[in-house]
Parts: structure tokens; C-alpha cells; sequence
């Protein structure tokens, strides 16, 4: 079987469908967890089944130790989710980072996310080492060579002995762009860079402040990047206005306006945080998918994946097409 | 310059403190000018230990100062030579290769650091010393308008700034700078924002300490006949 053949034969994951398909997808996210519990990552992944395309599974999220990427990915994957393997540069060198996807993709998993992640400073190992061997770009070009032509990053060939055929590894691959860190114009010209090097679809930094994601997609617009690439915004389901009160003073890059601040402290007067979370999640949801260009959204519940039944719900996205 | 900072001194009177005779040897050359293991420190370094050694009941340790203009040449570790002998220890206040240089030429006596070697730096304020260069082996200052990703960006990113970037400053440390926006405002200052469009390459850290231990080899300052020492 030669190259070609063997690549038309492969099924694209439901996420790269979906996408194709120019619907509006959902994508949510689960935080692996801190010890060896299956049932956790099951649990998680029912709540999400069915509701959203695909499921980002973080890796070794906040620069602390959780369950390896791959191995929840295979929970999810055998409980009826689709995950997308995320992968950080901080701890993984360029072998391991191309070894984990040739066993991923050997588990099945279609998908990946790569990121910088959260610097080894701001977990619980501080005095480990910062890996950073390669950079988000170097990973997505490394990804699109294994999968045309099939090669790793030292050239050597993706097969056991040259008799064989070229065994190709293919993700659709993901990025992560934040419209609202500094400096602005670097933003842009970063993104176009990220596509240049391979991102089939970009999950942004969690979109608050819709004035300035509208700005950020004309601005897209303008460069036709919107056209070679699915952007999908991220979406964050606050609860309490203490989580925006965090977000916004703590966590970098995030802008939250003062409306949506006074919205949850009437809300906690009134004792309903949560619906009014579920509220505002629901409605950045139906402006994102007002503004063109923008291609789905991506839903972080903060842990609480029962929730996203009850915001998509109120965002008109459910039931989920079949893709 | 490298830039170093001095050990505390419990640490350093817990290294010395069951030696009978200790010699601290100060550096002449960058641990002067930053002000952590020169002619100046090192007399107030022997004064503290002393000091330290009494408080803990070892006030018979002898502890003698001396400088030497740079620890990393045997020229001038000749010069120290002589006056080693009477001690069972020497506290070096030079960089790591001085420390090294010294225990390399004083087989039988024992040799401690008594500073903590940073990286290669300047005084940027007074009393401020920041990192500039990571000794990677492979400079591409030329690709970055003379500012190191590599060095100055916490995640060593190469082709433009994490989403952690905030009014210029670095996530890691609020006040630090971030590298990318220093790199991106230099870049507009010259025109040339446009060169970043074009993703720059991985890193080789072949020449780096991931190669190995490094060695630089001059074959025409070798002598001949000699070849390179190995």
C-alpha cells in the first residue's frame, strides 16, 4: 500500500469533521486528575459525551503533577469521548514529545493542542527543571512532518525497516492564541505564524470581554486568517465572582469588563452565582458565534463538566448535529 | 561579566567548621566588580566566619583572607601557590571554574565555594545585576535585534511571547521584563517588526551544556608539536 492510499484511508477524527463541516462546534475541556482514578476521568467524560465534539485533555495543568495526558485520553476514548491530547513544552524534550503522539496516535487519539503551558515556577515543583527544549511552533511544524511526509524531526522515517511502508502519524492539531495579551500587533503576526507552521484550529484564551475579541477577529478578518483556520473562543463558566476577582487580578492576559463584574456581585447578593454564571457563559457563547470568522467556542467549566449541559442548553447548542 | 552572589554565611561556616586552617581566596576579576567575592568581601567574609565559628564553639579554626587577581589562570594561582600549604582547606570566593581551577592545582587540600555562581550578566542598577546571556554556544543575537529569547524569555520561547505577557512584564515575576515585548519594541524602533513573520528555527542545544562538557580548541594558539591538551 503505498503513502497516499494508506492517508485516504484514514478516518479524520470528529472534531476535524465537524469543523469541516462549517457548523458551529463545541469543545470543553477535562483537568486530569491528581492520583490514579479511573473513575473520575469516566465520570467527567459522561457529562460531556454528546454535548461537545471533543474533550482537551490539559496536561499537567498549572505545572503540577496530574494523570498523563495520553492515558485519560484513552479513558476518554474508551468511554465514547474524543479527546484532544494537549501537550505543554515545558516538560517534554523533542523526543518525548514525538514519542507521545506515535503512541497516541497508536491508542487512537486524532487529535492535539499544543501549548507553552503554565511556567514550572507556578506549581508545586518549583525547583524542577523548565524543559522548553522547542517551542509551540516547532511542535505543530513537527506534528505536520509526521504526518506528510511521515518523517520525525531528525529525518529519520516513521517505519520499523526500510521494506516497510512510510507509517505516517496524523493529528489535527490545535494552537492557542490569547486577543488580548501584549504586545497587540505581535498577536496577529503570531497567529499567522502558527498557521504558516501547521494549526488546523486555534482555541483562544478565555473571551470575557467580547469588544475586544470582535476588534481581534477584524483584525483576523483583515489577513484572511479566519479562512485558514478554525478559531474557536474560549468560553470560561465562572461561578462565583471571586473566580472573575481571580481572573482578572491573578492570571495573565485576561480582561474582564466591569459589567460582567457587577453581574456576579448582584448575583452572589442574590444567591444565584451559578445560574448567573451559566447566564453569561451562555450569552458570550451567542456572540461568539455572531462574529464572523468565529468557527465554534470552547467551554472550560472549572471542573464542573455538569454544567455544560445546562449552559449549552441556554446557548441554543443542543442537541450536538451528529458529525 | 559572571555575576555571582555570596553564600550565607551558616552555610559556608558548616562547610569550614571541622577544618583546622582555612584560607579564603578572593577573585580579582568579576566576583569584584559585582561585589561578591573580591579583596573587599572576602576580608568582611573572614571577619563574619570567624566571628560565626566562635559562636559555635570553634573559635580555634584559623581563618587567614587572600586575593588573587583572577582564580581562573594558573598564571596567577602560581602566585597563591606558596602560601597554601599550612591550611587543610581553602574557601574560594571565584566563579565555579575558579573554584575548580583551584582544587585542580591543590589536589591535597580541600576546596569549597563560598559564592553561588548566577550567569553571565550586567549591572543594570546599583546593587542590580541581570542575566543576558546563557552561554549556549550557538549566539543568534543577529536574528533577535540583540535581545536573547533564550536568556531573557522564561519559557525560552523563539517566535514571540506567551499569553502571559502583561503590560510588558514577564508572568513568572511581575517585575521582570518580558524579553518578546522588549524584543518587539526594538524591532519597531528599527523597522524591521516585518523579520519576525518568519518562523525561527529550533534551537541546536548540541552546543550547549546538553552537549556535554564543552571545550573550546584553538588549533592555532595550540603549541606545536603538543596538540591540544586533553
Amino acid at each position: 500500500m503505498d503513502e497516499i492510499s494508506k492517508m485516504s484511508e484514514y478516518k479524520p477524527s470528529r472534531l476535524e469533521r465537524a469543523i469541516r463541516s462549517g457548523q458551529f462546534v463545541v469543545t470543553s475541556e477535562l483537568g486530569p486528575p491528581k492520583c490514579a482514578d479511573a473513575e473520575y476521568v469516566r465520570r467527567k467524560t459522561d457529562c460531556l459525551v454528546g454535548r461537545v465534539e471533543a474533550i482537551n485533555v490539559t496536561d499537567n495543568q498549572g505545572a503540577n503533577v496530574r494523570m498523563c495526558n495520553w492515558a485519560t485520553a484513552l479513558l476518554i476514548l474508551e468511554r465514547g469521548g474524543e479527546p484532544v491530547l494537549q501537550f505543554t513544552t515545558r516538560d517534554r524534550n523533542r523526543l518525548a514529545i514525538q514519542a507521545d503522539l506515535i503512541g497516541a496516535s497508536a491508542l487512537g487519539i486524532k487529535n492535539a493542542f499544543v501549548v507553552s503551558g503554565d511556567h514550572i515556577t507556578l506549581g508545586l515543583h518549583r525547583t524542577a527543571r523548565q524543559v522548553s527544549d522547542v517551542d509551540p511552533m516547532h511542535v505543530l511544524q513537527m506534528v505536520k512532518r509526521m504526518a506528510n511526509p511521515g518523517v520525525l524531526d531528525s529525518g529519520e522515517e516513521l517505519r520499523n525497516s526500510p521494506k516497510q511502508p512510510i507509517q505516517p502519524v496524523r493529528f489535527f492539531i490545535g494552537a492557542a492564541e490569547n486577543p488580548f495579551s501584549d504586545p497587540q500587533e505581535f498577536r496577529i503576526m503570531r497567529l499567522a505564524k502558527k498557521i504558516a507552521a501547521g494549526a488546523d484550529f486555534i482555541q483562544t484564551q478565555c473571551v470575557f470581554d467580547i469588544e475586544r475579541f470582535r476588534e481581534f477577529m477584524a483584525e483576523v478578518r483583515n489577513k484572511g486568517l479566519h479562512e485558514k483556520v478554525a478559531i474557536l473562543g474560549g468560553i470560561v463558566l465562572a461561578r462565583t465572582v471571586g473566580a472573575l476577582t481571580f481572573m482578572k487580578t491573578r492570571v495573565p492576559g485576561i480582561s474582564i469588563p466591569e459589567e460582567i463584574m457587577q453581574r456576579m456581585e448582584r448575583a452572589k447578593e442574590q444567591k444565584r452565582s451559578e445560574e448567573e454564571g451559566i447566564a453569561i457563559a451562555a450569552e458570550l457563547i451567542q456572540q461568539c458565534r455572531k462574529i464572523e470568522g468565529v468557527r465554534g467556542v470552547h467551554l472550560i467549566t472549572l471542573e464542573r463538566e455538569e454544567l455544560a449541559e445546562p449552559t449549552l442548553q441556554k446557548a441554543g447548542l443542543l442537541p450536538r448535529p451528529d458529525f | 561579566m559572571i555575576v555571582a552572589d555570596r553564600k550565607k554565611v551558616p552555610e559556608i561556616r558548616d562547610m569550614i567548621k571541622d577544618h583546622s586552617r582555612v584560607l579564603l581566596v578572593g577573585c580579582g576579576t568579576c566576583v569584584t566588580v559585582c561585589l561578591a567575592g573580591g579583596e573587599r568581601e572576602t576580608g568582611i567574609l573572614g571577619s563574619a566566619l570567624r566571628m560565626a565559628l566562635r559562636l559555635i564553639g570553634r573559635g580555634n579554626v584559623v581563618v587567614d583572607e587572600c586575593t588573587i587577581e583572577r582564580q581562573c589562570e594558573n598564571a596567577f594561582i602560581d602566585l597563591l601557590a606558596p602560601r597554601v600549604k599550612p591550611y587543610d582547606a581553602i574557601c574560594s570566593l571565584g566563579c565555579g571554574a575558579g573554584v575548580q581551577a583551584l582544587a585542580d592545582r591543590f589536589p591535597n587540600t580541600t576546596v569549597y565555594p563560598g559564592v553561588n555562581t548566577q550567569f553571565i550578566g550586567i549591572l543594570e542598577a546599583p546593587g542590580v545585576w541581570t542575566e543576558k546571556c546563557a552561554a549556549c554556544g550557538n549566539c543568534r543575537l543577529g536574528e533577535f535585534v540583540g535581545i536573547c529569547p533564550i536568556t531573557r524569555c522564561a519559557k525560552r520561547l523563539l517566535n514571540g511571547p506567551c499569553a502571559g505577557s502583561r503590560d510588558g512584564k514577564c508572568e513568572i515575576v511581575a517585575e521582570r521584563d518580558c524579553a518578546w515585548q522588549l524584543i518587539y519594541d526594538r524591532a519597531c524602533a528599527l523597522g524591521v517588526l516585518e523579520q519576525f513573520a518568519r518562523i525561527a528555527e529550533p534551537h541546536d542545544w548540541s552546543t550547549a551544556s546538553d552537549g556535554g562538557p564543552r571545550k573550546v580548541i584553538r588549533e592555532d594558539q595550540c603549541i606545536a608539536g603538543l596538540g591540544p591538551k586533553a
